[in-house]
């Protein structure tokens, strides 16, 4: 086997950039310090609502709306994770998430990666047409087409379903995009090899070209997952029933229609959120990197 | 930077000459294999994409609710909207927040990617930091944000109220109710335009620099004339999606104000829903909808025209 080397589009991040610090002597240093002082202070301001959070959610009540308001408990409790689930459909609402942004990462992924590659590399009439789509697809506000959408499922009656929620997000304009860039960028002479040995064309897709592409589609995986996790119009919308809901859209009307004890809505959202924090903390490199290239290519 | 439509060769073409006929019968069967690979595709974006594009136009002329049948109604609903007062301040409060949130978010982004692109101790986590909030849930983490803005028992008023910065009556104010929910926006997005600004830093070439330094430009002068204008192509893709994204702002403002308090937060999207799926207004909603994809139309090509004529090569 010839080595195959893919250097798209994992482009490794930010070596030290241009600005050598050569400056020495006081001036510098006192730039040093106020820069080390404004990062300590704009990191701090931006992991506020994390850490408070975070914090919140093993508070007592009476510490939550103490008056003048605390950071620190003044002591755990973990009641409020426990009563959670007793209160709210918590553990379905999980459930639902987990299913929901799961199934449209998988479909989008074996969707998107085929189209792409079909747009990348086979010849068909109608492949500029496509294309075209796609790209106006990308800038199409996804609200625009919310109410015919809505109204169509309600008429196949997959309002409150899973394959409602999951269907139309089952493949994206984006996701298409960004296969189709990274299939461009990869050399072609193993499948030439392949297709003359005969090989039919979609095991030259799954044998050869998807495993090379393993880098962006992981990082398209997180796009989809963190993006579907995340997010709140579209579950709020297609669901009535909170049996159904997704966290964000659980947790979001519940704040606004019950009276509630903070905590217990504390509790719930730490662990709405800890999931994808965890997972940024595991594949932090690639995902920025994944990100940081996906606007220069 | 490549053309967005510029076709590479495809990777069809063996090189061998091939019989006419043959070849022919191998394009057909390789067309008939491709469109089994975009099948999937094109079935979910014409049914769910496609289709509702034009539908929603359509349903924008008509009267239509959830119960009884649509009645073709012309121009009637654009002509309430314009009549619609609370329409009017959806759409100023919705440009508005664009206009503050778009350039904010991108001007922090680019401070904060040249202060983090130097040899520092803690710069990964620094970066880790502040890109944070693009990986949370903006509508649980808005959850906090509430909290944190409430006059009573919000840690923000406790601490800076006493540095002379009031807050008014938290998310609840009707003068400050969009602040909050403009500030919760450029909070979840600036790390993600951080990194992008980041990568576009790693591209400048460092002789640049060195050979402005030897020059004795000052720092900003060195940002002004080198940093800046080479950073014009990640600015063109950046300033495109954030002012795109900033036209959408939804989930902080149901969470933290439902559009209130007197619709003082509400924007456009949120009309949408609210006309849409708790008034079931269908009509009305789907002309709200166009007017917004004609404003996004417009600002991403006015954008595009823009950025194309800066766009540096090096």
């Amino acid at each position: 086997m010839t080595d195959v080397s893919v250097d798209a589009p994992t482009l490794s991040l930010p070596e030290p950039g241009p600005v050598a610090e050569r400056r020495h002597g006081p001036s510098g240093a006192a730039l040093r310090v106020l820069l080390y002082v404004s990062l300590a202070v704009v990191a701090f301001a931006v992991l506020l609502p994390v850490i408070w959070m975070l914090l919140s959610s093993v508070k007592p009540e009476h510490d939550i709306l103490a008056h003048p308001a605390q950071l620190w408990p003044t002591h755990l409790t973990f009641t409020n994770y426990s009563e959670v689930f007793k209160q709210i459909p918590f553990l379905r609402q999980f459930g639902n998430t987990v299913l929901f942004a799961g199934a449209v990462t998988l479909f989008s992924l074996f969707f998107d990666s085929m189209t792409g590659y079909a747009l990348a590399r086979l010849e068909f009439p109608g492949k500029r047409l496509l294309f075209l789509a796609v790209l106006l697809f990308l800038m199409l506000p996804a609200q625009v087409t919310l109410v015919p959408v809505y109204q169509l499922l309600s008429h196949l009656h997959l309002v409150n379903t899973f394959p409602g929620l999951i269907i139309p997000r089952a493949t994206n304009a984006f996701g298409i995009f960004f296969m189709r860039q990274f299939f461009l960028g990869i050399p072609n002479d193993m499948s030439e090899a392949a297709r003359i040995d005969g090989a039919g064309e979609f095991r030259i897709y799954s044998r050869i070209v998807l495993p090379l592409a393993m880098p962006a589609l992981l990082t398209l995986g997180l796009f989809h997952l963190m993006f579907n996790w995340n997010d709140l119009l579209w579950p709020l919308v297609l669901t009535t029933d909170t049996a159904m809901q997704t966290l964000p859209a659980g947790l979001a009307m519940f704040m606004g229609q019950h009276v509630v004890e903070y905590g217990l809505l504390m509790a719930g959202a730490t662990m709405a959120m800890v999931p994808m924090l965890l997972a940024f903390v595991v594949v932090q490199r690639r995902f920025i990197e994944g990100i940081a290239t996906t606007g220069l290519k | 930077m490549t053309s967005l439509l510029g076709e590479r060769p495809a990777g069809t073409g063996t090189a061998a000459p091939v019989p006419v006929r043959r070849r022919n019968g191998l394009r057909r069967r390789q067309a008939l294999r491709a469109y089994g690979f975009i099948a999937p595709s094109v079935v979910i974006l014409g049914a769910f994409m496609a289709w509702p594009l034009v539908s929603s136009l359509r349903l924008s002329f008509f009267d239509s609710s959830q119960f009884g049948a649509d009645t073709f109604v012309g121009l009637d609903n654009y002509r309430s909207l314009l009549g619609d007062q609370v329409f009017r301040g959806d759409l100023f409060r919705t440009l508005l927040y664009a206009v503050v949130v778009t350039p904010v978010t991108v001007g922090l982004a680019v401070l904060f990617a040249v202060m983090l692109n130097r040899r520092l101790a803690g710069r990964s986590f620094f970066r880790a930091a502040i890109f944070v909030p693009a990986v949370l849930s903006l509508g649980v983490m808005s959850i906090a944000w509430d909290f944190l803005f409430d006059p009573n028992i919000g840690l923000l008023p406790h601490w800076l109220g006493p540095l002379g910065i009031s807050f008014g009556n938290g998310a609840a104010d009707p003068h400050l109710a969009l602040v909050y929910v403009m500030v919760v926006g450029i909070w979840k997005n600036v790390g993600f335009y951080m990194v992008m600004y980041l990568a576009g830093l790693a591209t400048i070439p460092k002789e640049l620099y060195e050979a402005a330094e030897v020059d004795g430009a000052r720092p900003w002068q060195k940002f002004r004339s080198i940093t800046w204008p080479l950073l014009a192509n990640t600015s063109a893709f950046v300033f495109v999606i954030a002012a795109i994204a900033s036209l959408q702002a939804f989930d902080q403002v149901y969470v933290m104000t439902r559009g209130g308090p007197f619709f003082q937060s509400e924007t456009l999207v949120y009309l949408i829903y609210r006309k849409g799926f708790q008034d079931f207004q269908f009509g009305y909603a789907s002309a709200v909808s166009w007017v917004l994809l004609v404003i996004v139309l417009i600002v991403s090509v006015a954008q595009n025209a823009f950025f194309s004529r800066r766009q540096v090569t090096y």
